[in-house]
């Protein structure tokens, strides 16, 4: 018994030694929409960056906004594809890290609130008074076009939380996810990133006569791709300009429309002020 | 491995406190459910069950190899975890009468294997150890409360006669282990049929397992591909006394360790950054002093951890009814009394079903069904619960034997088999009760305002000490509810069975 317990730990111990060998650049995303679709994006990218960077590159996926953050956080992945506010809390955990490029896109993201047909509610240029008491989903907890930003609004227009305002408030877990619920009427409404909804009407895969977009907020910044401060150690002297700069100059248009963006443009930390201040507003963040 | 029981032959007292408890907790159950959010919220919940059905039928096994490395991984994952935790088990067994170590396994148990899986992602990240260690934790606590149990319950004499001098290793291995062995094979075989779901819940949060291929199908509606799954995990299960042979177990378990897959890289500097810096109370962390603290933690208390547990508490006096309904409902499909040898091959299939579906699961579908309320929570717990129970009392009641004249029919099953099963289904329900519990809490994670919703939002928001602080009050809540089940038992004298344990 004793010696059986023994072999096992030895074995625990094999386990946990870490894997040595020549060290990837790991990266990973947000689930933000079908796992499918973004293991193909991704694997795409992780191709086109191993050619640029002349390194090994490997895509992980995670199953939840946090995890992307602390898998980031925990320096296993260097870089990733950070929404708004998920980006703002990775950059704050990680003293040095810094935004290194969005999506054109980005830069003017905006929400879109969506509405069952039996709600009988109206595309209209403020969040219409009615949608009061009824059902209503968010996208991820820790998203900002599907969270962050409709609950700001929702805050800002009616003076009340999300709780209060509609009779039950879910989370979806993802955009796509929010559109199928909404389409389905197990929420009589939605908030999601507008992005995914236009890419998922123009490839025909939502039955616009089931649900329709009620509001679009204002503008704001979104996504973008942030990196660790200590990758220039890790990797080589201007490593992390390198990876800008394969970024920025991706013009693959198969590529760009599997995010969809029309491209990517360099960013800052800065650009992203107003979204950590909103998610401070929230009590999102510390 | 059922004593033989003495509950048959109940006095008149023992009977009305029996039946007293019982109406008690109906009583209850029914206040939960007048207060309980339990509508339906879909559109069409029907057409979507449809779907499910119509992929159940046409599974798609178009990706085999897929299929079969989270298949792989899965069975890994829970040998390698049930190992170490029987291991630790074990050991922590023999030093179980003291009530430091008591304690301890009485709390790493009341943690649900997801909440330290979600603990250890916060630093092992998404390693093959996080999985592991959030399987052996909790089930060392378990298995060395068992095991103990287990030991003590062993025959005494042999342990009396060994020869003075004999050394306290072998005095223990000759005299004590051989007439437990049996029971602790047994109990070890039915941790590993829960370790193999345990595992494949894992999925759910990120390990390489059933789960994480499940959630993926499901979510994007392809339920061919969750048709597929499902089977080949209920084959598993089903399958499990053909595959697992005593003499093949140390084969698995050695190999195992090499079939985790490799995730990535541990760096050690996260777990000191998380027991010295991420699970320290903000206002401290901050330097805020002590009545930062207070307002912090009354604040988390008054608007997280109260709202969690009411729900946590309504939600689980409802389902542990639930369970009891379907457990009496269901027990005859397997019963000989009540069914033929072809229609308890059925029966047996439902409940085995019905057993192997994680409750975590099952909420899981049922939510994306009919949308989200306590309903789809209280049906899967239910149902997996009560499958369970009425596995085991529809086992047990094989075992009675009734006289030629006894009633048939209804009769038979209100005033011959339920009475004399009655005890054992109590003792076992109230077994029940604390896992009951557990699973309600981590259902949270799925958007039920459980304690686990509140943890699940806590992560999202990165915020560890406020998800430490309300796992605690989950697992002390756990620990409580144990201790009136202990209580209840021993007021209406349920005997002890050890193997119904979890």
């Amino acid at each position: 018994m004793f010696k059986d317990t023994l072999r096992k730990l030895m074995l625990t111990l094999a386990l946990v030694a870490p894997v040595a060998a020549a060290e990837p650049l790991v990266f990973t995303a947000i689930p933000d929409q079908d796992e499918t679709k973004l293991r193909e994006r991704f694997q795409k990218v992780a191709d086109y960056l191993a050619e640029e960077l002349d390194t090994e590159v490997r895509f992980v996926p995670v199953k939840s906004y946090a995890a992307a953050v602390t898998a980031f956080r925990n320096n296993q992945v260097q870089l990733a594809w950070f929404g708004g506010l998920s980006g703002v809390q990775a950059r704050q955990l990680v003293p040095g890290s810094e935004a290194l490029a969005q999506g054109v896109e980005d830069a003017q993201f905006r929400t879109y609130f969506i509405a069952h047909e039996s709600t009988g509610l109206e595309a209209s240029d403020q969040l219409p008074e009615s949608i009061q008491g009824m059902t209503f989903t968010f996208g991820s907890k820790g998203s900002t076009s599907g969270r962050l930003m409709p609950e700001y609004y929702i805050r800002q227009q009616f003076d009340a939380s999300p709780e209060e305002v509609f009779s039950r408030v879910g989370f979806s877990g993802n955009h796509s996810r929010t559109i199928d619920l909404v389409e389905s009427g197990t929420y009589q409404t939605g908030a999601l990133n507008f992005a995914v909804w236009e890419s998922e009407v123009a490839a025909g895969n939502v039955n616009t006569d089931a649900v329709k977009v009620i509001w679009e907020t204002p503008t704001y910044a979104d996504y973008q791709w942030t990196i660790r401060g200590d990758v220039d150690e890790r990797f080589g002297a201007g490593f992390k300009e390198r990876v800008r700069k394969a970024l920025v100059n991706m013009d693959d248009p198969k590529l760009l429309a599997s995010f969809p963006r029309e491209g990517f443009i360099p960013a800052s930390n800065d650009d992203y002020q107003g979204i950590r201040d909103t998610a401070q507003a929230l009590d999102l963040i510390d | 491995m059922f004593r033989s029981s003495s509950d048959t032959a109940h006095s008149g007292l023992r009977r009305s406190a029996t039946v007293r408890t019982s109406l008690g907790f109906v009583g209850v159950a029914l206040l939960c459910l007048a207060i309980a959010d339990i509508q339906v919220t879909t559109v069409a919940p029907w057409r979507e069950l449809g779907r499910l059905v119509i992929g159940l039928v046409t599974p798609d096994f178009s990706d085999p190899a897929s299929i079969g490395t989270a298949l792989m991984r899965t069975v890994a994952f829970a040998f390698v975890g049930v190992a170490l935790g029987a291991s630790a088990g074990f050991l922590l067994a023999l030093v179980f009468h003291l009530r430091a170590v008591r304690t301890l396994c009485a709390f790493v148990r009341a943690i649900h294997e997801l909440f330290w899986a979600l603990i250890f992602l916060q630093f092992f990240g998404l390693h093959p150890l996080t999985g592991v260690l959030a399987i052996a934790l909790p089930y060392a606590g378990v298995f060395a409360k068992v095991y103990s149990e287990i030991l003590d319950e062993a025959d005494p004499l042999p342990m009396q006669v060994v020869p003075a001098g004999t050394g306290l290793i072998s005095s223990f291995l000759f005299a004590r282990v051989p007439d437990a062995w049996q029971h602790l094979v047994s109990y070890t075989a039915y941790r590993l049929e829960c370790g193999l779901r345990s595992s494949a819940v894992l999925g759910f949060v990120g390990m390489p397992t059933l789960g994480f291929a499940l959630q993926s199908s499901f979510a994007q509606g392809y339920y061919s591909e969750v048709g597929a799954l499902l089977l080949v995990f209920f084959v598993l299960i089903a399958t499990l006394r053909f595959w697992v042979r005593p003499w093949l177990v140390p084969l698995y378990v050695v190999v195992s360790p090499f079939l985790l897959g490799n995730g990535l890289p541990i760096m050690w500097g996260n777990v000191t950054r998380f027991f010295t810096e991420d699970i320290v109370p903000a206002p401290l962390r901050h330097g805020e002093g002590w009545a930062a603290l207070w307002h912090w933690f009354s604040d988390l208390l008054l608007t997280e951890a109260l709202p969690g547990l009411w729900t946590t508490v309504v939600l689980t006096q409802i389902a542990l009814v639930g369970t009891g309904v379907i457990a009496l409902l269901t027990f005859p499909l397997i019963s000989r009394h009540f069914t033929t040898r072809p229609g308890s091959m059925l029966g047996h299939v439902a409940l085995v079903v019905a057993r192997s579906t994680p409750e975590y699961l099952l909420a899981y579908v049922l939510l994306q069904l009919w949308g989200p309320s306590m309903l789809p929570a209280i049906v899967a717990l239910a149902l997996h619960n009560g499958g369970i129970i009425g596995h085991l009392i529809g086992r047990r009641s094989n075992e009675m034997t009734l006289r030629l004249d006894a009633s048939r029919g209804v009769d038979r099953y209100a005033y011959e088999i339920v009475p004399r099963l009655y005890g054992p289904f109590l003792a076992f329900l109230f077994y029940r009760w604390e896992i009951i519990m557990r699973e309600t809490a981590i259902l949270g994670i799925l958007g039920i305002a459980t304690l686990g919703f509140y943890v699940d939002s806590a992560i999202q928001e990165l915020r560890f000490d406020r998800a430490l602080v309300l796992i605690v009050i989950t697992a002390l809540l756990n620990i409580g509810v144990d201790s009136v089940a202990r209580a209840l038992r021993r007021r209406l004298r349920l005997r002890h069975m050890v193997n119904c344990e979890p």
